[in-house]
This record gives C-alpha cells, structure tokens and sequence, in this order.
C-alpha cells in the first residue's frame, strides 16, 4: 500500500495548541510520526533573557495557555529562593488556591476534549462552559480570564476581591454535583470506551524511557508521584487530599485518573478557603522601583505539578536586572516531542488526536 | 455491556428544558456582558495628575507606549508636556504601567470591545473619556499592594540634638554604600528634575551611576554642570526633589544626598583624574571675576577648562563667599569647600583673597588688564529693619554676624559677643542659620539656649527648608510666629536692648497673593531679649562699580539686567550673575556661572575674529 504524507495541525480540532504532526500513514494506521514546533516562535526563554524580572510576567503565562499558573508560580518561586524573600502567609494559600482553580480548568478542557476526536461534542460544550466559570472567577480576582499575572514574586498582585471565597464555593458545589454527569456522559459511554479502552498504552517501561510525569506516569506505574507530595510548595503540606493512581495505563484509565483529580482539587481549594489567615499578601522583591530590582546571583531550579505534570523552571541570575537564563521544563516534552516520534506509530489516525488529549500535552511548553 | 452504561449518556438530554449557558452573537455586540471589576480593558489617563514621566512606558514589557509630546499641555515645573500614547497593536493589558505610574494616573476600565475598521482607532492617547466613548466604569486600578514603585526614602543618619547643640560638628552622617544605592534604586529616570534643576544637572545619569556603584562616570556627570558638587550635595536649595516623580505620592528621591554619596567616597586622586580630563580646548584670552562664591567660581571653572586665564578676586581672607562665610559649619563644614575650591584651583584658576574691588583695584584696572569681567558679588549685606531702636549695638545683622561665627567655628577667630536670651527676627533660611548658630554658641558659652524666633509668617509660611524648622525644634528654638516687630525695647538707663515689642500679623499676602502685611496694632507683646538679631533678606552692594559704567547698566530692585547668558545689557564686556541677576540660591550661582562663561567665550571668540 503506499505512503501517504498527511498533517495533523496546526489548525485542527483535535490538536493541542500551536503545533504540527507530520504523519506517514499506509491505509489508517500511522507508520511514522514527527511533531513540527515551531509554530509559536516565540523564544519564551530567550526572550526572558531581555526583560526586567518583573516584565517576564506579561511574558510567561504564555508558555502554557491552558493553564498559565504554573509559569507564575515557578518563576516566582524561584526568585523568592534566589532573592530569599519570605512570602507572606495568606499568599501562599491564595497561590494554592488559584493554582488549583487553573488545574481543574485545566482537567477540565482534557476531559471535554475528548468530544473532539470521538464525536461527543456534548462534552466539549459542557467542558467549556464550566470552565469558562473559573475563567469568570479569574477575571474577577486577576483581571484577565486567561493571563492573569497575578502569582508575582513576592506573593501575589492584589488581594483577593471581597466575597469572591463564597463565589469559589457556590462554584465547587454546583461542579461536584455535575461530575457524576461527565461521568456517565463520557467514562460510562460505551462509544467514548469503545475508543478509550485498551487503546494508546502507556507502559510503564516507556514511562521511565522518555520521563514521563504526571498522570501518564502515575497511570502506568501506581507511584504517587506527584510534586505536591513529594516536594510540597506553598501550602500542600498543611492540606488533605488523595494521589489516584492505577498500574495499567490506557487512554480510559488515564482520563478516569482526571476525573478523580478534579474531585481532589475541589477539596483542597475548600479547605484553602476554611484555612487561609488574613494578612499582607506580597512581600517586597528588591529595593527601587520595579525597573531596578535586582535579583542576587545563583541558580535555582523550582517545580510544581501541573495538570500534566512535573513543570520548573531553571532559572540562572547574575544579580542584575534580568534573568541571566531561564531553562524551562515542560511537562509534555518526554510523551509530546520524544513519545510522537518513537510511539504514536502503529497506532490508528483517528487516535493521533485522542494521544494527544490523554498523554497531556500543551505544545506551546515543548516550544519555549 | 450493561444496559445502565448504554443509557447513561442520555442522562445529558435533561438539559434540553434548561436555559442554555451560551450568549447568542447578536447579543455580544447589542448587550455585552460587563466585565469583572478588576477588569483589565482599555487605558484610561487623569490629564490633571499625569506629570509626562513617562514611567509607564519605561517599564511596558510589550513597548506599546510611546510618549507624546503635546502643545496644549503647559509645560510646568515639576512635569512633561508629554502623554502616553498607547498602541493597542502591541499592548497586552497587563497593566504594569497602571501599577508604577508615579501620580496614579492612569487606570485601566472595564471596556474590552472596540471595532473600528481604521488601525489608527487602536493607536490612542488616553484621556479622562475612555477610548469608546461611552461612560466609564473602572476596571483594574493600582493599590498599596500592586504598586512597583518604592515611595519611602531610605533612612538618613542625622546626629542627635543633643550632641549636636553644643557643637559645630556635621548634623548629616551620609549614606552608606548599601543605603546609597538602596536609594538610587528608587529613580523612574524621567529626568523632571533635571529640567527644574537651574544647572540642568544629568540627575539620573548620576543617580544611575550611583546605582551600578560607577562613582568616577558619576563625578564625569557631576562636572559637566556643577563644579561645587560637594558643597551643593549639602546645601543645595534641591528644587530638583520638589519636582521628583516619586513625590507625587511618596518622599522625593534623596537626590542631594546622592551627590554627596558619589563626591565623599570617590578617592582625591581619582576624582582629580575625572575632574581634570574636561578641559577641552585652549581659549585665549583673560577673563577677572569679581567674588567667589558659587557663580564666580563657576564661571572660574568653566573658563578654565575652555582654556581661559582666570583671576578671581574675592575681598575676605578666603574664597567662597556665602559657603565660607554665611552656610554654619553644622550644615557645611569647611574641608568640603576647600575640597571643591582646590580643584578648580588646580585648573590654574588664580583666587586673590583680601583684595577688594573698588578698593584695592579697581574695575577700570581690572577692565584694562583683562578681555571681560564677570561679576557675581552676591547679597553681602542684611536688610535694615526701620523700626526705633535699631541702632543699639545690641541690634545685631545676621550676614556679618554668620562671618564672624564662621571665623571662630575655623578657630581663626573669637567666639562672637552673645548674650543669654536673644531673638531673631526672620523665618528664612539665613534666619535659621543665625539661631541654630546662636543655639550651638550659648550652648558652649552658658550650657544652655534661649533663641526666640520671631517673624511675619505663621507656621504654614515659613519660607525656610522643613529640615530647619524640625531640625531647629528638636534643638531647642521657640517660635512666636505671625508676628510684626514694633520697635526695640530699651532700657533708658543703662542703655541695653530688654526685649523686641511686636504686635499681630493678621494677614501677610492679600488677596491678589501680594505681600501685603496687615496688622492688629492692639495685641501687643514685648518679646523679652538681651540682643536682637536681624535676617529679614540681604541686598546687594555695587558700590565697587564705577559710576560712568552703573549708569550705562540697568538694574531693577536690586537685579542687574542681561541676556541668557549674563552679559550686562549695555556693557558687552562685562557680565554678571548670581544672587544680583536672579533669586538667591547657590545652584542658580552655578548655573549663571556656567551660561556666563559660554557668554565670555562666544564674545571673546567673535572678538578676536574682529580684530
């Protein structure tokens, strides 16, 4: 049979973000398969490399649109570790707070994107309009519904705006009502599981291959690794909540694994708002104007878990006014670059896009 | 596969009967959604705050603002006549130039929709109307917490009241390096002060030498417009920190402070290596300068370095003038002038002391030996007070008696006569200068002070410095304020001054904010004092200016009258600056000084060409 070139992306329903899969196909199983990044060309890092410490803030949420918060929060993070500033109290459960928010609409735009590639565009839909709520709540607390520049070094930019804690709450109860529904609509439907089931394995030997984290790897190999619990930022320490894991690492059992996160999300961002004390919520950088602050020399390597895993930040200061390098650590580089070319093969082209929407990827991160 | 999982999906269709959660396209234009209150929309710019600095599009990470410069904004003291133009083709509404805008000006509002077919729509100044036109609603405004600016100035040592009242010794200790550039970090670099400066000094330019601890660039900007910065890092008038962006709402930027900072911690040898290097070329000529204080050796310098020989000729035993002779020891201690001064010395500029114009040489010499004449004589001498008493020698002038302190404060003199209890008519800075003197002199002599001021202004009015009046509280002075001086009081038989009997001043400026002291000649009191000082202003003194060449200049209350740069209007070689051209402050010396020698070199220059 011959080969035929075809392209998944840039502009597809089905792709994540700005990138390309160049696929070689015979009949419909895919034979070979490259991701093209490049599409933002961008620079984040470099670009980094010329603005002040506190202008990258307009700069990084970009590296990863989904879900910008965590940018925030590693660059931040790690200025604080260089600068040793101590962040006030209450802006570390502000942090969790917003960080959790991001990691449920996050979970949420995967786990409604699966209507794409399997034809439930209901999902989408419902997806969407739940998280467009959180967006309205970011916009209330940051500003903006997507960038929001709020989690600075230091702590936070504003205080949270009065009576937004009961909006967050009215907001949980009414999600974790519906849950069930997502449930039944997309894990218990026997067309998404015809699809999903035992389909775009993940073994765990592939998991230590490439490096998966996150999900993908807490899938496959029932290791609780997750940076919340194993090297805790903010306040995760002084919080409950639960890691799913399981050992067989399918397309089912990797979304069934972000349905449970979003229930532990909602419970640490409950808790954060029974235990979150009042107070300052930003402690100075530098002495001067943002314009002068100045960040001692060292090196530094920061990381949180993002929805799709171990995300940091490297990041090098020669004690002037910008960064001397930022080394970014994406979540979805091992299975997003690595995983296309070496497993997507084999596979069939109308599960190329279900790879991408389980495996957890952001392109824009692959190409910073 | 079990029947429950095959009807689960359907479960969905329950929200068939709901109202949908979608926004139908027609309604995002005809009813749009209102933002969030902190919403980040569209620029709006308070004209009456916004100063021009042009902060916010210093530190705008997408480099979407431009600064405009705009003919119907006055350009005052104190700010630009310039407004950020925002080119919304770039920004990316992160509102960092809202959170570091220097007056608070600028706000973002809760607008987001904008169409328009013409890209020019997108590239806008903003105003107090918002780019859409419609009412405003604000969105995303700076607070306490967002704020990127550093409003509170770093600590200065000062010494303690107590140590510092009974003696001369130097009440401001300096930055250290740590506070110094803690400080320079806190410049936005608009360079408003710089306008406002009379000498236009390159303030950021040092400031930000101060900053990456570069203190010889910092001398190299120093020179270029102020050869006394040592004297002027500690008692300039510093107009420059009235204007500072940063003040608009918090402490100016400690600019003085700072220019002290570089010229006490650069070494003598490399600091004569910096100041040394700006001669530029060799003038030919020779230029007599009448009196050494800040605008004659001023003019001194700069002629110099343009390759001029120089004679300054100052009437008192040492250069200076009002720095050697009027500022005490405490705000100016004498090694700091005789720092600035030998550098210039050091140029090859000849200072003779002890040679008084009009006396010893005279103008006519002068003119014939020299190609021009710059005279900078000052305000030498205190205003009289008409009021009966005044003659009693117990009535003491504040100008001679700030040069007799300042002598015994070297030790080349004797402490002057004061008594126990005196008051000191005057609320200005020289009057401030004389009791704060006296307060360290009857602290040395009795153990104790008893210094009275008294003068037409209430506490609001003063024109003093603040530091004066918190520095001259904490030391002790009391104050009987809004008061008219009547006459002195006497004693018939001995003849000694017993006190000053003043009555209320009820109002100082009338309503056209001329000063126009009235009076309540029934509230009376006798202020009781051994010796009364005087320092209600000085005048000047141009007895040493030949009759024949005064009549050919023009001179109004007191000011002579010349071009920009200080040639005399009618006497094309001689020039002038200084307290008798304009104001009365030791930068605007400086400045004069420097216009007036690139006024001597331009006439010298178009001479020679003549002949």
């Amino acid at each position: 049979m011959k080969e035929i070139k075809l392209f998944l992306g840039p502009q597809h329903p089905g792709m994540h973000g700005n990138a390309s899969v160049h696929m070689y196909v015979e009949g419909d199983i895919i034979k070979r398969s490259y991701l093209l990044p490049g599409m933002l060309h961008r620079g984040f890092e470099k670009s980094m490399e010329r603005r002040t410490w506190m202008n990258n803030i307009a700069l990084i949420p970009r590296i990863c649109v989904p879900e910008p918060d965590t940018n925030e929060m590693v660059y931040a993070m790690n200025i604080e570790a260089l600068a040793k500033i101590k962040v006030p109290e209450r802006a570390h459960w502000i942090r969790m707070i917003i960080l959790e928010l991001a990691r449920l609409s996050a979970h949420l735009m995967a786990f409604g994107g699966i209507g794409g590639p399997t034809g439930l565009y209901t999902a989408m839909y419902w997806a969407q309009a739940d998280r467009d709520r959180i967006l309205t709540i970011f916009e209330e607390i940051t500003g903006h519904r997507v960038y929001h520049m709020y989690i600075v070094a230091g702590g936070v930019r504003k205080d949270l705006p009065k009576g937004i804690e009961n909006k967050i709450l009215d907001f949980l109860n009414d999600l974790e009502s519906r849950l069930p529904e997502y449930e039944d609509l997309v894990l218990n439907n026997p067309t998404v599981r015809a699809r999903t089931v035992d389909n775009i394995l993940l073994p765990a030997e592939v998991v230590w291959e490439l490096g998966v984290t996150g999900i993908g790897m807490r899938s496959a190999t029932g290791q609780e690794y997750d940076i919340r619990k194993v090297a805790p930022y903010a306040r995760y320490e002084k919080v409950d909540f639960k890691v799913p894991t399981a050992t067989y690492s399918d397309a089912q059992t990797r979304m069934t694994l972000k349905y449970q996160e979003m229930y532990q999300s909602i419970n640490i961002i409950k808790q954060a708002i029974d235990m979150m004390p009042g107070g300052k919520v930003r402690a100075k950088v530098a002495d001067g104007s943002a314009l002068r602050w100045r960040v001692p020399a060292g090196q530094v390597y920061s990381a949180v878990e993002a929805s799709r895993g171990e995300y940091g930040y490297y990041t090098v200061s020669d004690g002037n006014t910008m960064p001397y390098r930022v080394a970014v650590r994406g979540a979805s580089f091992p299975q997003g670059l690595l995983g296309v070319e070496k497993y997507m093969p084999g596979h069939r082209i109308d599960d190329a896009p279900l790879w991408f929407d389980t495996m957890g990827i952001c392109s824009p991160e692959i190409d910073r | 596969m079990d029947k429950k999982s095959i009807l689960a999906p359907f479960k969905g269709w329950k929200y068939l009967f709901k109202k949908p959660v979608t926004v139908a396209m027609d309604d995002i234009f005809k009813n749009p959604r209102e933002s969030q209150d902190n919403y980040r929309g569209f620029h709006i710019n308070d004209w009456a705050k916004c100063i021009g600095c042009g902060t916010c599009s210093e530190v705008c990470p997408t480099n979407a603002i431009t600064m405009v410069e705009r003919s119907d904004v006055a350009d005052e003291e104190g700010s630009k006549p310039e407004r950020p133009v925002i080119d919304y083709g770039r920004c990316c509404f992160c509102a960092l130039c809202v959170d570091i805008c220097t007056s608070g000006s600028l706000s973002l509002t809760k607008e987001y929709l904008l169409n328009s077919s013409d890209p020019e729509d997108f590239y806008y100044m903003p105003t107090e109307k918002g780019i859409t036109g419609k009412p405003i609603k604000l969105g995303y405004v700076k607070d306490e917490t967002s704020d990127l600016l550093d409003l509170e100035r770093k600590h200065m040592e000062h010494v303690g009241e107590d140590e510092r009242k009974g003696s001369f010794i130097e009440i401001v200790r300096g930055f250290s390096k740590e506070q110094a550039i803690a400080e320079a970090s806190r410049c936005v670099a608009c360079e408003i002060c710089t306008k406002t400066c009379p000498a236009h000094m390159n303030i950021p330019e040092y400031i930000r030498s101060v900053w990456n601890d570069n203190l010889s660039e910092g001398v190299d900007y120093l020179y270029k417009t102020n050869p006394l910065p040592s004297v002027c890092g500690r008692i300039c008038t510093h107009k420059c920190e009235g204007a500072c962006a940063i003040s608009q709402r918090g402490d100016a930027v400690a600019i003085r402070w700072l220019k002290r900072y570089i010229v006490d911690n650069v070494p003598d040898d490399e600091y004569e290596k910096v100041v040394l290097s700006q001669v530029s070329k060799k003038g030919d000529g020779k230029v007599a300068i009448v009196g050494s204080g800040s605008a004659g050796l001023s003019a001194a310098y700069y002629l110099s370095t343009l390759g001029y020989e120089v004679d300054v000729y100052e009437r008192k035993a040492q250069a200076g003038g009002p720095m050697r002779y009027g500022a005490p020891k405490y705000r100016l201690p004498d090694d700091i002038t005789n720092r600035d001064i030998s550098f210039i010395e050091k140029l090859g500029v000849k200072i003779h002391t002890n040679t008084d114009v009009g006396k010893d040489i005279t103008m006519d010499k002068l003119k014939s030996t020299h190609d021009a004449v710059f005279i900078a004589t000052g305000y030498p001498d205190t205003r009289p007070l008409n009021i009966p008493g005044v003659d009693n020698k117990d009535v003491i002038m504040a100008m001679p008696f700030l040069a007799d302190s300042a002598d015994f404060e070297r030790g080349s003199a004797k402490m002057p006569e004061i008594k126990e209890k005196v008051v000191v008519i005057g609320s200005g800075n020289v009057a401030f200068d004389v009791a704060r003197t006296l307060v360290r002199l009857q602290n040395m002599k009795y153990g104790k002070s008893d210094v009275m001021m008294a003068a037409l202004e209430n506490r609001q009015q003063i024109p003093a410095d603040i530091e004066e009046i918190e520095e001259g509280t904490e030391e002790g002075i009391k104050f009987n304020l809004a008061c008219g001086p009547q006459k002195i009081v006497v004693d018939e038989k001995t003849g000694n001054v017993k006190g000053v009997e003043v009555c209320e001043c009820t109002q100082l400026f009338d309503e056209n904010h001329r000063f126009n002291p009235q009076f309540d000649f029934d509230a009376r009191q006798v202020l009781e004092a051994d010796q009364v000082y005087l320092a209600i202003g000085q005048m000047p003194d141009f007895t040493y200016i030949p009759d024949e060449v005064q009549s050919q200049m023009q001179i109004e209350r007191g000011k002579i009258k010349t071009n920009k740069n200080g040639q005399v209007a009618g006497v094309p070689w001689l020039f002038a600056g200084g307290d008798i051209i304009k104001g009365m402050d030791i930068i605007n010396g400086v400045a004069n000084g420097h216009d007036a020698a690139i006024g001597i070199d331009e006439y010298l220059r178009k001479n020679k060409k003549k002949s």
